[in-house]
């Protein structure tokens, strides 16, 4: 442990805290004090009047098909985006570590998409799988596949799930690298003496031993999955064909600025951010326990 | 159990670099080999290339009668007990031990009697459940150690495994590998820069420089007729002091005006010739009178280990160009700083080296 360092002034601290703590008082706590406050009112749409409803909100968006609707599309497309995310940029971490000729051109190229930003990154896979122009919609079709995501939901889904998840494989491609370079060489050196071929090697040593990083990068994507798809699901599909595609934070930018339903809005970001409070303290009380950091 | 057999081997990297230039060593059944060296030596490359995590340039290894060569480290049956130990951080000590057995697809009643016996045997059963993390750096290497001798393989590969542990515990364990492998008779092969365990734990020394072997031989052998003024400066602590000397008739003249030494039991060579006076700091001896004085040293330094004193000095001619000389005499002797000590070289323990070359003669 690192010794702690003694202010002798007890105002100085806090003075060199200060420009961090505005920062998080004035973007996080006050708009979030905000929708707690928006979200047990009801205004009208051109906010002239404004009741108070209590809990009246919530029992309307809860009650709501279209809200159940957003919940599962949620789960299911932060589920894909996490695991597939998570999943490729293992692999190619993996066989990035491999190579000796050429490692930091490799590892260049695959960061390079996360300096995309996400609606960016939604208009390249809009227009590669686009019905109409997209040159991969194209030889889905010519191979005889069905393909037109502006109709059918579930395709549209995979659309957005494949966009998410290819935005973000780059920053867990990062971690990965680095987590692999942590693991001493001996190891994998005495686990080969040890009769280990490469695919037990990777799932018993490599694997377990990588669980820190895996562990952060789950909370990291859960959270982007959430939230930050935003950009893209909005710039590919809008939430449709026929909120097939609408996630929670979506349902919450469409209810609360384009149909100006505030109290409705601000009802469903509370409880958004209930359940993500939920799931990063499950994914801490849980998944950390069985992490070994080393 | 084999026999160990390395034949003229070779390690090029990339075309360019020789760190073994061939290399040929035979380790009977059931004994110990020591590579020693410097850093660089390609002590580490060789052993590695036994176990089968490098490639063999040229030249051939073969462990129990077959030419191991093109098989993978888990074919040549070897366990190797690393410098950092490379225990399994996630695991406990006893799937540490156990994990090599499981891969090999041996029985869980099989491999739980072998990891039991084996921790007995190494005062570990009572950690059976911890993490490495758990334990001192001593247990730890008691790990590694374990992690070999449950698989009873052909051969056991230590790449310098007591070079993390403090000098007491490092001293007990030397103890304790040297007796383990003796009760187990698998042969070995021991990787240090440590001379004190070389010379402890060897039955084969070998002594390592700049990718060659210069001498192969017993501990004692070694010490007695170091092949060069390598080997005579790398075994034995402190090391040996080399002497200019020119050969006159019936003996050797020290350079300055130091005395004449006659070496027994050796040939000298013609006369005239350019040589080096090997001699231990061990077998240097006091004498009484200036006269029978071969050498006089000025001490510059004293080091007092209890058991016994070093004098280190300069020669008073300051013409000998090997530098300081080191004389380790019996514990008590006073010496300060600034005295003038006269030396007699005992002719029976001395050795005689080419000056050029640094070959013995």
């Amino acid at each position: 442990m690192s010794p702690r360092v003694v202010f002798p002034n007890k105002v100085l601290p806090y003075v060199l805290l200060a420009p961090q703590l505005i920062i998080v008082a004035i973007f996080f706590y006050w708009p979030a004090s905000q929708a707690l406050y928006q979200s047990v009112l009801r205004e009208d749409p051109f906010g002239l009047r404004t009741t108070f409803v209590g809990l009246r909100n919530f029992e309307r968006v809860l009650a709501d098909p279209n809200y159940i609707n957003a919940v599962q599309n949620t789960a299911v497309f932060s589920v894909a985006v996490a695991f597939l995310a998570m999943a490729i940029a293992l692999l190619l971490a993996v066989m990035a570590d491999k190579i000796i000729k050429g490692k930091g051109f490799y590892r260049t190229m695959l960061i390079w998409p996360y300096a995309i930003a996400p609606a960016i990154a939604g208009m390249v896979w809009l227009f590669m799988f686009n019905p109409a122009m997209g040159t991969f919609a194209y030889m889905l079709r010519s191979s005889g596949y069905a393909w037109d995501p502006l109709l059918k939901g579930d395709q549209a889904m995979w659309l957005v799930i494949a966009a998410a998840a290819w935005k973000q494989i780059s920053y867990n491609f990062l971690f990965f690298v680095a987590g692999l370079q942590a693991i001493p060489k001996t190891l994998i050196e005495a686990a080969a003496i040890d009769g280990a071929g490469e695919t037990k090697r990777f799932w018993t040593i490599v694997f377990p031993l990588l669980a820190p990083t895996t562990f952060f990068l789950l909370v990291i994507n859960t959270t982007y999955a959430f939230f930050d798809t935003f950009g893209i699901i909005h710039a590919v599909t809008g939430g449709g064909p026929g909120r097939a595609t609408e996630t929670l934070v979506y349902k919450v930018y469409h209810d609360g600025f384009v149909n100006l339903i505030l109290g409705d809005s601000a009802a469903q970001s509370v409880i958004l951010m209930v359940i993500v409070i939920a799931l990063t303290a499950i994914q801490f009380r849980y998944v950390e326990k069985k992490v070994h950091y080393g | 159990m084999a026999t160990v057999e390395l034949n003229n081997v070779r390690k090029v990297y990339g075309g360019k670099v020789e760190a073994v230039k061939g290399v040929s060593i035979s380790i009977p059944d059931g004994e110990m080999c020591v590579l020693v060296g410097p850093s660089g030596c390609g002590k580490s490359t060789l052993l590695r290339m036994i176990a089968g995590l490098e490639s063999i340039s040229d030249g051939t290894i073969s462990i129990g009668g077959g030419v191991v060569n093109d098989k993978g480290p888990v074919e040549r049956d070897i366990a190797m007990v690393f410098q950092n130990y490379a225990l399994y951080p996630h695991m406990s000590v006893y799937d540490n031990m156990a994990y090599g057995l499981k891969n090999r697809g041996m029985a869980k009643d099989e491999i739980e009697k072998r990891v039991k016996s084996a921790a007995a045997t190494l005062g570990l059963a009572d950690f059976l459940q911890r993490r490495p993390r758990e334990l001192s750096g001593g247990q730890r290497q008691r790990v590694a150690m374990g992690r070999a001798i449950v698989r009873s393989p052909k051969a056991f590969l230590f790449d310098e495994p007591l070079s993390n542990l403090d000098a007491k515990l490092r001293g007990q364990m030397r103890v304790e590998i040297k007796s383990l492998q003796r009760r187990l008779g698998v042969t070995s092969v021991y990787v240090t820069h440590d001379q004190v365990e070389a010379m402890t734990l060897a039955d084969t020394l070998v002594v390592m420089n700049g990718g060659l072997a210069e001498q192969i031989d017993t501990p004692m052998a070694i010490y007695e007729k170091p092949a060069s003024t390598f080997v005579a400066g790398f075994i034995g602590s402190p090391a040996m002091n080399l002497l200019t000397a020119t050969v006159a008739d019936g003996g050797l003249v020290l350079a300055g005006d130091g005395g004449t030494v006659k070496p027994r039991d050796t040939v000298l060579p013609e006369v005239g010739r350019e040589v080096l006076l090997g001699i231990r700091p061990e077998h240097m001896k006091v004498t009484d009178s200036r006269n029978t004085a071969d050498l006089t040293l000025k001490v510059t330094a004293v080091e007092i280990l209890g058991a016994d004193v070093l004098a280190h000095g300069q020669s008073v001619d300051a013409t000998q160009t090997g530098g300081e000389i080191i004389a380790r005499l019996p514990g008590g002797t006073r010496v300060e700083v600034g005295d003038t000590l006269p030396f007699a070289i005992d002719p029976g323990m001395t050795h005689l080296f080419d000056a050029a070359t640094g070959k013995r003669i």
